[in-house]
């Protein structure tokens, strides 16, 4: 800025009058630039909370703990009617779960006597959790006589707890242990190895706990429950683990863990977190990824339920839609555009078609169960009638596509070709549906992807069905991501939620798949006239 | 006629013609004026006339830059075309018709007094008639009027009779009296002029009827068919 | 210069043509819907020679073109009545297919029209569809022979493979007269093909249409009186669905018989 400012009134494009009002034109315009750039703000943000909450849900789904055994696979438990019969071997759950129970009866020799210990501690693995090496073994029966390893996943809530979830915990140190020595009522009490009582951890449990919480309390190998810390003596549960030595503990130090949840609130109780805690401390229980989610069907359990049955179905029923709609879609928006007579009947199938496209898409679901499975008599739960359920959905969304698609073929490449004498179904085929073949293609990929993330239509006909086998055809029993979705979402176990956010990651990961597709598709296939 | 959507190309085209009427009343004065001059053996008079011509000969250019300039900015068609090349013609002729005009005053200068009476009164009478020839055709083009044109180029045969008959007259004088062949040579080359200019007269007259028409005048037959069809329009 | 012209001429027939008469257009009537957009049009057509159409906007003069290789076909409310004998048989007969009939009059559009592909496929498509070429070799010979016709040949010889699109203008212009000459015609129209160019490329154009002049009949509609003066032997003047008046270019642009083409030519039409 110079000092030889122009004074305002000589300026040579207006009056001062002029001028102010350029100054309220420009100030309109940067507040209208604001509001875009703030609803522009608005919507960043709200993917970017929906990305980062559903993302950090389903985090803790993608990897999973197991426990490792190494088991002897004696012919007599595991395949009782012969090696030979494979079949047998392979659903021989019982069999081989109480090669489990046994291990872990023998890990855990202090709830071997009780049988309502006995059931708390076979819930560390879930019945089913033997199903894999049972076939394993069914496929290689020379296994049968040796010891192998093997793993099985820890049952759901443990894997939470050990994820850092069901509860809040915190870890103190208690002091140094005195004498320990047991009650007449089973319990046992342990001393300060001073004269105090261990003063600090009883005023950190006065100040920091609930009545309700319980403390958990570390000496060697075992683990106790806190059940009252009377004078300098504190009174004990022994939960787990190898008890030490009666009497003097020789200062050992004393940890505890209070566990902010009270028993009866949680699903795993104070001694399956013990046994857990001195499984991983042996190495037995690691955390691996979880590629089960991608390879396993559904299941009842949530540690052994994967997608996969519904990643499958969804493909198949993908494909069904596709090879229905999209040709059927491509085929009436070509009549309608090029070849049908402007009246009033294909008016009236023109706003038809509009008003299909905004039917919820229950309705279809409706029709689908009423055309294709009462009329039709075709099986319920199949990617086909699934298929052709959506097809029939997205079948306007495809016309309309479509059909903006060869309209936006300028006509004078239609003339052209009608000039130079050629036929009008040669001007379609030759000249205008290889234009219009990218923006054609991109509203079918996208018609395509809302068929993906469709959910009512395929409640109705059935698809929300529990399958336990990854179909292997379109006419098979099967199920798809998006209902996946909602049947995880209404289970009852706490481990089902990061389950349900981590196929909501896949279903999001396949429609971000295929807008890329419908992306590059445009971009590859564009040319400009 | 109808105005140009363009207007300033009817401005163009309506000051050329102006030009030219202006050229043309020009000629006619100066006609007049030099017939008087021989008639009256006014040196001054004559003198005026020979200056006029050079004014003339600058409006003849005036017009040809016009009619050029139209033609390189308005491209114009049909009559309009026929207009601007008629205007490069009619220019020609009228400015010729002004040097012949010219020529008459000089002649009129070198003329003694020996000129008789008889002699001057055929200039005279001749004078008048081509000057109206030079009016009508004017006339003719001021209106476009096809029948006014062809009318001049008929009455081109009236001039024709009075040059013959004063060329007789001259004839017979020089043969009476040769002598006096110095005089009566240049009162014969006065009245071969203004045949001269009776003739540019019909040219001009050529011209507005193919500016009016689009045809072209050629012989005396075309020219008595096109008159007898002209008349046989009413 | 005889009697007092009628207004409307109801049937004018080319009085001077040195050429035979190609097309014979009789007693022709375009509906749009309830519009009539051409009111009884008779005219001949010589071969050989290049007439234009000129005429105000909305005169009549594209439709009456897009006549004449039934292009009107293509549109849904155009009704054609009349005949147009060609050789002849009426082309408007139901029994001669329009794309037989457009093999054998081509047409050359307002607006550039190449296909977005090679330039080869562009000339070839015509040739590809009619089945004109028996091999490979064969026709890359139409191809070559229809380029150099267009007088493309030189610019676009070393690139046949790059799009149509990619060419200039006039280039384009001329690629799709290239086209349209690949087919074999024997009459090209070509509505307004210089209206988007450049006055080169449009020179280009009009001594390619002088040239062609020689094998095919050409009727071209144009809005420049000039290039109507230039490139035509005959013209015709078109006014709200009326044929005016028709004659040999050099009488329409010098001496025209009817008013309303001597004010429409001049620069008056009010």
């Amino acid at each position: 800025m110079t000092d030889a400012q122009p004074p305002k009134s000589t300026s040579p494009f207006g009056s001062e009058a002029a001028i102010a009002r350029l100054k309220d034109r420009h100030a309109a315009e940067r507040r209208f630039k604001l509001y875009g750039q703030l609803a522009i703000g608005i919507a960043l943000s709200a993917l970017f909370v929906l990305a980062y909450s559903i993302i950090s849900n389903a985090a803790p789904a993608f990897t999973k703990h197991e426990i490792v055994f190494h088991l002897t696979l004696d012919a007599e438990t595991v395949a009782p009617n012969g090696v030979e019969d494979t079949q047998a071997t392979a659903s021989n759950i019982s069999g081989f779960y109480s090669l489990i129970q046994d291990d872990l009866r023998e890990t855990f020799p202090e709830a071997a006597t009780e049988r309502q210990l006995r059931r708390e501690l076979y819930a560390l693995v879930t019945r089913l959790a033997v199903l894999d090496i049972a076939r394993e073994t069914a496929e290689t029966p020379a296994l049968i006589g040796t010891t192998k390893r093997f793993t099985a996943p820890l049952s759901d809530d443990l894997d939470l707890y050990l994820k850092g979830g069901i509860t809040a915990r915190r870890t103190l140190t208690v002091g140094q242990a005195g004498r320990l020595s047991v009650l007449e009522s089973g319990l046992y009490s342990l001393s300060d190895s001073g004269p105090d009582g261990f003063p600090e951890f009883k005023a950190k449990i006065e100040t920091d706990t609930a009545a309700d919480s319980s403390v958990l309390i570390r000496l060697q190998d075992a683990w106790f429950r806190l059940e009252a810390h009377s004078g300098a003596m504190l009174t004990l549960t022994h939960l787990a683990g190898a008890l030490p030595q009666l009497g003097e503990q020789q200062s050992a130090e004393i940890s505890a863990l209070v566990l902010f949840v009270a028993q009866a609130n949680r699903a795993v109780s104070d001694r399956q977190i013990a046994w857990a805690i001195l499984l991983q401390e042996k190495g037995r229980i690691r955390r691996k990824q979880n590629f089960d989610l991608l390879t396993k069907a559904d299941s009842t359990y949530p540690e052994l339920a994967g997608a996969a049955a519904a990643i499958v179905g969804s493909i198949f029923t993908m494909l069904i839609t596709a090879f229905f709609a999209i040709p059927v879609g491509i085929l009436a928006a070509v009549y309608l555009e090029e070849f049908a007579p402007k009246n009033r009947l294909t008016n009236m199938i023109e706003v038809n078609i509009n008003n299909l496209a905004a039917v919820p898409s229950i309705i279809f679901g409706l029709l689908g169960a009423a055309v294709f499975l009462n009329f039709f008599g075709m099986p319920r739960s199949v990617p086909l009638v699934g298929g052709l359920v959506l097809g029939l959905l997205v079948l306007p969304t495809v016309i309309i596509a479509s059909r903006a698609a060869l309209k936006s073929v300028p006509p004078s490449i239609r003339t052209a070709a009608l000039g130079l004498g050629a036929s009008k179904t040669q001007a379609v085929f030759h000249h205008t549906l290889p234009l219009a073949a990218p923006g054609i293609m991109t509203g079918a990929i996208i018609a395509m992807a809302r068929a993906l993330g469709e959910t009512a239509p395929l409640l109705l006909i059935g698809m929300v069905a529990f399958v336990n086998e990854v179909p292997t055809g379109p006419d098979q029993e099967s199920t798809a991501l998006p209902v996946l979705i909602y049947k995880w979402f209404s289970g009852a176990e706490r481990a089902w939620e990061p389950m349900t956010s981590a196929v909501i990651v896949i279903l999001l990961v396949f429609l971000i798949l295929m807008n890329l597709v419908a992306v590059l598709v445009r971009r590859r296939f564009e040319r400009r006239w | 006629m109808q105005q140009h959507i363009v207007s300033a190309f009817t401005d163009e085209l309506d000051q050329l013609s102006a030009t030219l009427l202006r050229m043309g009343g020009m000629a006619e004065a100066m006609i007049r004026d030099a017939c008087k001059a021989v008639v009256k053996g006014d040196t001054e008079l004559a003198k005026t006339v020979i200056r006029r011509d050079a004014e003339l000969d600058k409006l003849e250019s005036e017009c040809e830059r016009g009619a050029v300039r139209v033609l390189a900015l308005r491209q114009p068609m049909a009559s309009d075309l026929r207009m601007v090349i008629g205007a490069i013609k009619l220019a020609g002729t009228i400015e010729r018709i002004g040097d012949l005009a010219k020529n008459v005053a000089r002649r009129s200068i070198k003329l003694d007094d020996s000129a008789t009476k008889a002699s001057m009164r055929g200039v005279k009478t001749m004078g008048k008639a081509v000057s109206r020839q030079l009016k009508s055709a004017l006339d003719a083009y001021g209106r476009r009027d096809a029948r006014a044109a062809l009318e001049v180029i008929r009455q081109d045969d009236d001039i024709d009779s009075h040059y013959n008959a004063l060329l007789r007259l001259m004839l017979s004088y020089v043969a009476e009296d040769p002598e006096q062949i110095d005089s009566r040579a240049n009162v014969l080359f006065i009245v071969k002029n203004l045949e001269r200019i009776g003739d540019h007269c019909a040219n001009i007259a050529k011209v507005v009827h193919y500016i009016a028409t689009g045809k072209q005048v050629l012989s005396e037959a075309e020219i008595a068919l096109l008159a007898s069809n002209a008349s046989s329009e009413d | 210069m005889a009697s007092a012209t009628p207004l409307i001429t109801p049937v004018v027939r080319a009085e001077r043509t040195d050429n035979p008469i190609k097309i014979d257009c009789r007693n022709i009537n375009v509906f749009y819907a309830d519009n009539q957009a051409i009111h009884d049009i008779s005219l001949l057509i010589p071969d050989r020679a290049v007439t234009a159409f000129i005429g105000p906007s909305g005169c009549g003069k594209s439709t009456f073109l897009r006549c004449l290789n039934r292009m009107n076909d293509t549109i849904d409310i155009a009704r054609v009545d009349g005949k147009i004998m060609m050789d002849g048989a009426d082309i408007n007969d139901p029994a001669i297919d329009p794309v037989l009939l457009r093999s054998r009059v081509g047409m050359v559009f307002q607006k550039p029209n190449p296909f977005p592909k090679s330039i080869y496929d562009n000339v070839a498509y015509g040739a590809r569809i009619h089945g004109l070429a028996s091999g490979k070799s064969d026709l890359d010979r139409i191809i070559e022979k229809s380029l150099h016709r267009a007088g493309l040949w030189e610019e676009v010889k070393d690139r046949l493979a790059a799009p149509g699109t990619s060419l200039s203008g006039g280039q384009q212009q001329r690629l799709c007269i290239a086209r349209a000459i690949a087919v074999n015609p024997e009459v090209i129209l070509m509505d307004e093909p210089c209206s988007a160019l450049d006055p080169i490329a449009t020179a280009r154009i009009e001594e390619l249409i002088d040239e062609l002049r020689e094998r095919y009949c050409i009727v071209m509609v144009t809005h420049s009186m000039q290039q109507a003066a230039r490139v035509s032997q005959r013209t015709a003047f078109f006014h709200l669905g009326k044929l005016i008046e028709v004659g040999d270019t050099e009488t329409i642009f010098t001496n025209p018989t009817n008013q309303r083409t001597q004010d429409y030519i001049t620069g008056r039409f009010g």
